[in-house]
């Protein structure tokens, strides 16, 4: 053990396990989410300046998921899904992965700025310190509702991708805050109920952990109805039209279905969480498409 | 002990890369910098 301590800390880090530290499979739905508020927005943008927002705002992200495994190398380590991360299996030091994480945040904040302009770099910090600070060291190990938390983090990106054009946030871009920062609960609990042994045992109070799998699931449905509500309301506001308008009564009308499912399901054990496992997958799908329609939506007007 | 060749190695790759990301960091500087002089900001 000794050794390959000694080892890992006196070895330049592989840059893969650099690259591992941003979380990349997560960067799509950001990137993804940032784009779609970028094309919504009601004026052009040179693809150039558009196209470093969006790195900017993948650089962000990656920043911030360095420094939440900087600070969560401990826990990480007790976690089977991921106690192969570079930090907790020892390919990579702590400090390395706080210089990249820091070094990044701010290079991805002056390059927004220098790009686009100061109110999205300004937005872009705050997210990075929302996630890192507010959610990885305050809340996460304090309260089960941190993933309410730190689904506000997630929910940024779209709003930057706005700002980066226009220089300031109007309603619609609210409006994908809000249906993005309701949808993560739903989202991140029906996969905690299907791994819950996990956070058990990092001891990590997820609410399965901590109320059990009945309340978090009846919680899932009370986050469903407003979620479908943001979701669908930019059509009734005049912000969107009816193809995103009907696409997004009918996608919040499975997720709903979805939900009500695991509501009724009364399983304990991970083998008997199909509905979970559906309503999780199907949530992904869920936004993805979504945001593709309010794409789609604002072109067909236009 | 630690390998020599593997930190050579190492060290190597992450040279390339980090020449490769400055040089695609000076085209993307350059390309914002005429794009906004352009729209005479």
């Amino acid at each position: 053990m000794t050794a390959t301590t000694i080892e890992t800390r006196d070895l330049p880090a592989d840059w893969r396990d650099l690259l591992a530290l941003t979380k990349p499979r997560v960067m799509s739905l950001v990137v993804f989410t940032a784009l779609c508020g970028l094309l919504v927005a009601p004026e052009p943008i040179h693809p150039v300046l558009g196209f470093t927002a969006i790195l900017c705002i993948a650089l962000g992200a990656g920043a911030a998921a360095a420094l939440n495994m900087w600070y969560e190398a401990d826990l990480d380590a007790l976690m089977k899904r991921t106690a192969s991360r570079p930090l907790p299996a020892g390919r990579l030091d702590r400090q390395t992965a706080l210089h990249f994480g820091v070094g990044l945040s701010f290079f991805s904040v002056l390059l927004m700025g220098f790009a686009t302009n100061w109110f999205a770099a300004a937005i872009l910090a705050v997210s990075i310190l929302f996630y890192v600070v507010v959610y990885t060291i305050w809340l996460k190990r304090r309260t089960p509702q941190n993933i309410v938390i730190g689904g506000a983090a997630g929910a940024f990106p779209p709003l930057i991708g706005w700002a980066a054009v226009t220089g300031d946030v109007a309603t619609l871009p609210l409006l994908l805050f809000a249906l993005i920062f309701l949808w993560t609960p739903p989202h991140f609990w029906a996969l905690s109920l299907f791994v819950r042994s996990d956070y058990a045992a990092a001891g990590v109070p997820m609410l399965p952990v901590v109320a059990g799998a009945k309340a978090t699931r009846r919680q899932i449905v009370l986050y469903t109805l407003p979620m479908a509500a943001a979701a669908v309301a930019p059509w009734p506001l005049g912000l969107a039209g009816a193809l995103y308008g009907v696409a997004a009564a009918a996608l919040s009308l499975v997720f709903l279905v979805l939900a009500l499912r695991v509501f009724a399901n009364p399983a304990t054990e991970p083998k008997g969480m199909k509905p979970e496992k559906q309503l999780f997958a199907y949530s992904i799908l869920y936004l993805f498409v979504l945001f593709g329609a309010l794409v789609a939506d604002r072109w067909l007007l236009s | 002990m630690i390998d020599q060749n593997e930190v050579r190695r190492r060290q190597r790759q992450r040279a390339l890369i980090m020449a490769l990301l400055l040089g695609a960091f000076v085209v993307l500087v350059y390309a914002i910098s005429i794009v906004r002089m352009s729209m005479g900001q």
